[in-house]
């Protein structure tokens, strides 16, 4: 094998001509080939070399073995005996048994998605998007469906605190009075720190206690910054102005660094919205939108563009004004072309820009829209959902410096992290210690509450009475679910304390908020608002506005040469800014573009990385270990592991910030690096400046995905594992998809013996369209929710053992430095003619009537045959005892009508078959055939592009068995016969015919 | 050269080669007893309970429908102990000084739950359904016995898997119609003929694969 550092694309080129087929790849490992990634690849189980930790020496083996044998004996004798414990009063509502459904709405910076939480004997076990939510229409991120998780970490913040004693509440109350008191009369010396709040009724309060001590002032800070967007509607409509796009009517829509699909509080709904108009079915389709994003560090939405081009940050301005003038820059000739498809498209179509980028880039595309007649079509400008629309960046800097000058006396600051991720450069925690009085409500006893003399448990929002806005401002009631585990307080309890006198619970507090502001019978209505899970026809009233086309005349190319570097701070895609980092379950979800778990590398462009000389050796793997980088930036040096990236611009380095906790709990403690300390407000976004050197240390070992449970890369392009045309190309030949399929010449023959699928046995089975898929995660984790699968930490998912039953393969194509990128969910293909069975000598694996493969989790004896005979990897093995049996708080989280899984255990997908059961049985009580859509998998329910479908083949009417008569429907591997129920539609795109690629 | 063994050690050897087969045979019987015996099923044991609470009393004594108190057996997989509310709808007004009625009028009065000992337990792995099997006319008297005659309530049967299974093969030597699911006394007088028809009527399927239960 040649030197891969010297990264030749020729040579890979080459290589990709060489191997018949050979377009497509996951990673820049295996397009180089080299010796140590075949070794690593073909090493099937590398897990198995390793069974045993490090550390564990014959000895200890023996002991272990011993006591394993000792404990057999034990847990063999008698049944334990078991209570059984009955309500005194049961709720009318309640069938012991049975799960009720509760519609409440989760709040993620100040905005709401709907939710609907299921609920078993009262303890929420898992959260479903809400399909009357506007933000929502019942599908679910990552965020949402891990919050259950939230709700019972053991490590949340249990009592009140002071100077980080035990204390309670009333204390809290009498410590606030002298405060108070100071406060009538210094009322400046007063301040409130808060997140983003949209809560009409908090905002109302809020007003209320401002109005008590004239001169208060309230600050608000979210690290997540959208200070840019809010500044640019600012600059494009006078006012801060909320704008809410319609997708479903946008035949262009051109990105300029949104990741759309991905992020922001309407992400949800406009990844539904786009992606409707993706889906290509025989017959009906006419056409299909085209999406051009112009970004630097891939993304999802780029991912799945039909044109991607990677630009550094600082360049994405320079882009947009050429889309406004016309004349195409040097480094996007194509933009001539965007501009053009645009003009043609006016009034359907659809520019945004992402939140980290300038507020003038923001202000171009609002008057983009406006001058294409887009705004008050697929463009729509309302009011700010938020109750104070603020710049946050000044907000806090004015409350850094008030603090420093000595003018706040006393200092409340309502959720967030202030000390950990504020703008490093203005030492919030050196001025927050200058302050005499201060307290703080938060759900850990984390950086900023160590540093407050007084500290309130703050409630997770299952616990709590609220209300919220969605995107387009639809407000949602946040109705609790179970009482606060923790003696937790609400900010309204908070703010009611900081009033006086209030003694109000959250739940009077919406209330008498909601009662002034609607007439009428309110108490139906309130029901019907519970019911609902939102305020029917809340949502902003679109304004009438034209964007101001007065646009600041650019500053100038930034002075610094083309080859500088360029930091990009971007919020870890499942850590958020930091505050889910003590969700395991979003610490072992492999993120969306780096399939990185537990980690928070340093994205770089492979020509950097070399031209930096931080290049992965090439005896070390990179799916198992990378090589560190210095990183200096605002004279800060930090240390961060390094990520070649296909697709990355040139000289950008993407920094992820929200991990490296080191006071929140067992899990976010010491995880990953806290890149905070050299995010500064002087670049808020990023900025050049960056040095980058290696670091000189030891291999740094990461737990990637990527490669994790794979399909040999040899057969990728050979076997047509990913399909794809353009539309233009589809409506020539539909059937392209089947093109790459043997002809069998000895037709269906199988070693497997036949199965006869018969009604009245359902015939279940899935379609994934390859098309709309995003790539997003949220089935995943939705997996994860609804089977109990256990999270196995960074060093078991580096030895492949990680549970997650779905995965989500993700493969590039073409050239290494903009690949086109394709996902694939991967769950178990069910298929009809299963490998897996036969080979378990226990028969722990079998057929069921239905056409699923069943896995008997009580007979599987750990011998792994099956997983070693499946042709798709889908099969997962318990290697330790990974669930957590002890932790008393974790237990109410797990659904009842799943086993948890203990070790030896083989483990999988069996298309939810307890939901299967459960609405059979509640068929068969009614004397009929379960309903197409009477239910589905807990991966397609969460689907945000409605991507999966389930459902009945025996049903010729069923909305999959529709699926698979479309042309486009493939399946993996078909020329092994094993006939999977799981089938794909292939990718369809759209690209412009005028730019050559 | 002299010989080392003895003649007899020939058949010594046969014998415990051949008896290695039979003691290994035998050791898998006896623990194949064992684990179907009641000491492993917990079969026919009575349970100490807070209340003496007899079955044989309410059910045969008074008359009271098994659904009165078990209410979700015909909608839930659970069939549902009865909340202390149920005990005093009645108790509220008869044997209201009873000593041994304390316990539930602790609970109704405190707000504390009555914390019983289980009786029927499934390992966490089985997944059963009350509500299918009794809409499909499988007497309550079938998997818990005679209970209108238990005063003290125990298990009637193994709830083995072998158990389940014998069943789950041939539903039809079990079905009642469901108008006698929730008679105790129900004795089927043709069930050769009754069984194979309501098997049909019911449309019962034989489910033995593994997800029926296994998931």
């Amino acid at each position: 094998m040649s030197d891969s550092n010297t990264l030749d694309y020729k040579a890979f080129r080459e290589r990709i001509g060489d191997l018949r087929g050979k377009e497509y790849w996951r990673s820049l490992e295996e397009l180089s080939r080299s010796d140590a990634f075949d070794d690593f690849f073909h090493d099937e189980f590398p897990r198995q070399a390793m069974a045993l930790g490090n550390g564990v020496d014959r000895r200890n083996f023996m002991k272990l073995m011993g006591a394993s044998v000792a404990f057999a004996g034990l847990a063999a004798c008698r049944q334990p005996s078991e209570s059984i414990v009955p309500y005194v009063r049961q709720p009318e509502s309640l069938i012991p048994g049975r799960p009720n459904f509760f519609a409440s709405a989760m709040p993620l910076s100040g905005y709401a998605q709907g939710v609907v939480v299921e609920s078993h004997e009262f303890h929420p076990t898992k959260i479903e998007g809400n399909p009357d939510h506007p933000s929502s229409l019942g599908a679910s991120n990552a965020f949402m469906q891990a919050s259950v998780l939230d709700l019972y970490d053991p490590d949340r913040s249990q009592i009140v605190r002071k100077y980080g004693d035990t204390s309670t509440w009333s204390e809290f109350i009498a410590a606030l009075q002298p405060v108070l008191t100071a406060a009538k009369t210094n009322g400046p010396g007063f301040r409130l720190l808060t997140q983003t709040i949209t809560s009409p009724s908090l905002g109302a309060l809020i007003q209320q206690l401002l109005a008590l001590y004239p001169g208060m002032q309230w600050h608000q800070w979210e690290p997540v910054n959208r200070d840019n967007a809010r500044e640019g509607s600012k600059m494009a409509f006078g006012a801060y102005s909320n704008v809410v796009y319609d997708f479903t009517k946008a035949n262009v829509v051109v990105s300029l660094g949104s990741d759309f699909v991905g992020e922001g509080p309407g992400h949800l709904r406009y990844a539904r919205d786009f992606m409707s108009r993706r889906k290509v079915r025989k017959g009906t389709t006419t056409s299909m939108n085209r999406l051009y994003v112009i970004e630097s560090m891939p993304t999802q939405t780029g991912g799945v563009a039909d044109h991607r081009w990677g630009v550094k940050p600082s360049q994405i301005e320079d882009c947009a004004r050429a889309l406004m003038s016309g004349v195409a820059p040097a480094i996007l000739p194509a933009i001539a072309a965007i501009a053009k498809d645009l003009k043609a498209n006016a009034g359907s179509s659809i520019v945004l820009v992402g939140d980290d980028q300038p507020a003038v880039v923001h202000a171009i595309a609002h008057a983009l829209n406006s001058q294409l007649g887009n705004i008050g079509k697929t463009v729509i400008v309302t009011d700010s959902c938020e109750v104070a629309p603020t710049n946050q960046l000044a907000s806090i800097q004015a409350l850094v410096h008030d603090m420093n000058a000595g003018a706040v006396k006393s200092l409340v600051i309502l959720g967030g992290n202030p000390v950990f991720d504020a703008p490093a450069d203005l030492n919030f925690h050196n001025a927050l210690a200058k302050v005499p009085f201060r307290a703080n409500l938060s759900s850990h006893y984390d950086e900023t509450a160590m540093l407050c003399q007084w500290h309130v448990p703050e409630v997770h929002y299952l616990e709590t009475w609220g209300d919220a806005r969605a995107h387009d401002g639809t407000v949602s009631v946040i109705q609790p679910l179970i009482a606060p585990l923790y003696n937790g307080r609400a900010a309204v309890e908070v703010i009611g304390a900081l009033i006086g006198g209030m003694d109000q619970t959250p739940y009077d507090s919406v209330r008498s908020y909601w009662k002034t502001k609607v007439g009428g019978d309110f108490e139906s209505q309130w029901r019907k608002w519970l019911h609902d899970g939102l305020i029917g026809g809340s949502a902003l009233p679109a304004k009438a506005v034209t964007a101001s086309t007065a646009i600041p005349p650019a500053t100038g190319q930034p002075a610094n040469p083309a080859t500088a570097l360029e930091i990009e701070f971007r919020a870890d895609p499942t850590l958020y800014d930091g505050r889910y980092a003590n969700n395991a379950w979003l610490q072992e979800l492999p993120k969306p573009v780096t399939k990185m778990t537990w980690d928070n590398v340093m994205l770089l462009a492979p020509k950097t990385a070399k031209r930096l000389g931080v290049r992965v050796h090439d005896s070390w793997v990179n799916e198992r270990q990378t090589l560190m980088a210095n990183v200096k930036y605002n004279g800060i040096n930090i240390m961060l592991p390094v990520w070649e990236v296909p697709g990355q611009p040139e000289d950008v380095a993407t920094v992820f910030f929200g991990a490296g906790k080191e006071h929140q709990g067992k899990v976010a403690n010491g995880t990953g690096f806290n890149t905070y300390k050299f995010r500064y407000s002087t670049a808020l976004h990023g900025g050049p400046g960056a040095t980058i050197a290696d670091a000189g240390q030891p291999a740094y070992i990461i737990a990637c995905t990527q490669e994790h449970q794979s399909i040999d890369p040899a057969v990728i392009g050979e076997r047509g594992i990913i399909r794809a045309a353009t539309f233009a190309d589809w409506q020539k030949n539909p059937e392209f998809a089947k093109e790459k399929e043997e002809k069998k010449e000895d037709g269906d023959i199988s070693m497997y013996p036949p199965y006869k699928y018969d009604l009245p046995a359902y015939k279940w089975a899935m379609s994934i369209d390859t098309t709309v898929c995003t790539g997003c995660n949220g089935c995943v984790i939705a997996c994860v929710s609804e089977n109990n699968i256990a999270v196995v930490g960074k060093e078991e998912v580096h030895r492949e053992r990680e549970l997650q039953w779905l995965r989500i393969d993700r493969y590039y194509r073409g050239n290494p430095d903009n690949p086109e990128v394709y996902y694939q969910p991967v769950p178990c293909m069910q298929c009809e003619m299963a490998p897996c069975e036969p080979v378990c000598p226990v028969g722990a694996t079998s057929h069921s009537p239905d056409g699923l493969n069943d896995m008997t989790y009580n007979r599987c004896v750990g011998t792994r045959y099956c997983s070693n005979n499946c042709p798709y990897k889908v099969r997962r093995f318990n290697f330790f005892h990974y669930a957590d049996y002890d932790t008393p708080s974790l237990k109410p989280m797990r659904n009842p009508d799943v086993t948890v899984r203990t070790r030896g255990v083989m483990e999988k997908c069996t298309y939810c078959v307890q939901r299967i059961n459960e609405f059979k049985i509640a068929a068969e009580r009614e004397n009929r055939r379960v309903k197409d859509g009477e239910f589905t998998t807990a991966c397609a329910q969460a689907c945000p592009t409605e991507a999966i479908v389930f459902g009945d083949l025996n049903d010729p009417n069923s909305a999959v068995s529709k699926l698979k008569t479309e042309p486009t429907d493939y399946t993996l591997l078909a020329e092994l016969n094993t006939r999977p129920r799981t089938t794909y539609l292939a990718t369809v795109r759209n690209p412009n015919p005028e730019i050559k690629a | 050269m002299a010989q080392i063994f003895h003649r007899s050690a020939n058949t010594l050897s046969r014998v415990t080669i051949f008896g290695a087969i039979f003691i290994a045979g035998f050791v898998f019987w006896v623990i194949g007893g064992i684990v179907r015996s009641p000491y492993f099923t917990n079969q026919g044991i009575e349970r100490e309970q807070p209340i003496p609470f007899s079955h044989q009393h309410h059910v045969s004594g008074l008359g009271i429908d098994c659904r009165y108190c078990h209410t979700s057996v015909e909608t839930s997989n659970f069939a549902g102990i009865p909340p202390t509310q149920t005990c005093m709808n009645c108790h509220a007004q008869i044997w209201t000084n009873a000593s041994m009625l304390e316990p539930v009028r602790a609970s109704f009065s405190t707000n504390t739950p009555i914390v019983w000992s289980r009786v029927h337990r499934l390992p966490d792995f089985v997944h059963f359904n009350h509500s299918i099997h009794v809409n499909k006319g499988i007497g309550c008297a079938t998997c818990h016995g005679r209970i209108d005659k238990m005063p003290l309530t125990y298990q009637a049967s193994p709830l083995t898997m072998e158990w389940c299974i014998h069943c789950h093969r041939a539903p039809e030597k079990n079905v009642r119609p469901r108008s006698e699911v929730f008679n105790m006394a129900y004795v089927a007088k043709n069930q050769d003929v009754l069984g194979p028809q309501l098997v049909k009527e019911y449309k019962i399927q034989k489910l033995t694969n593994c997800s029926t239960c296994h998931y």
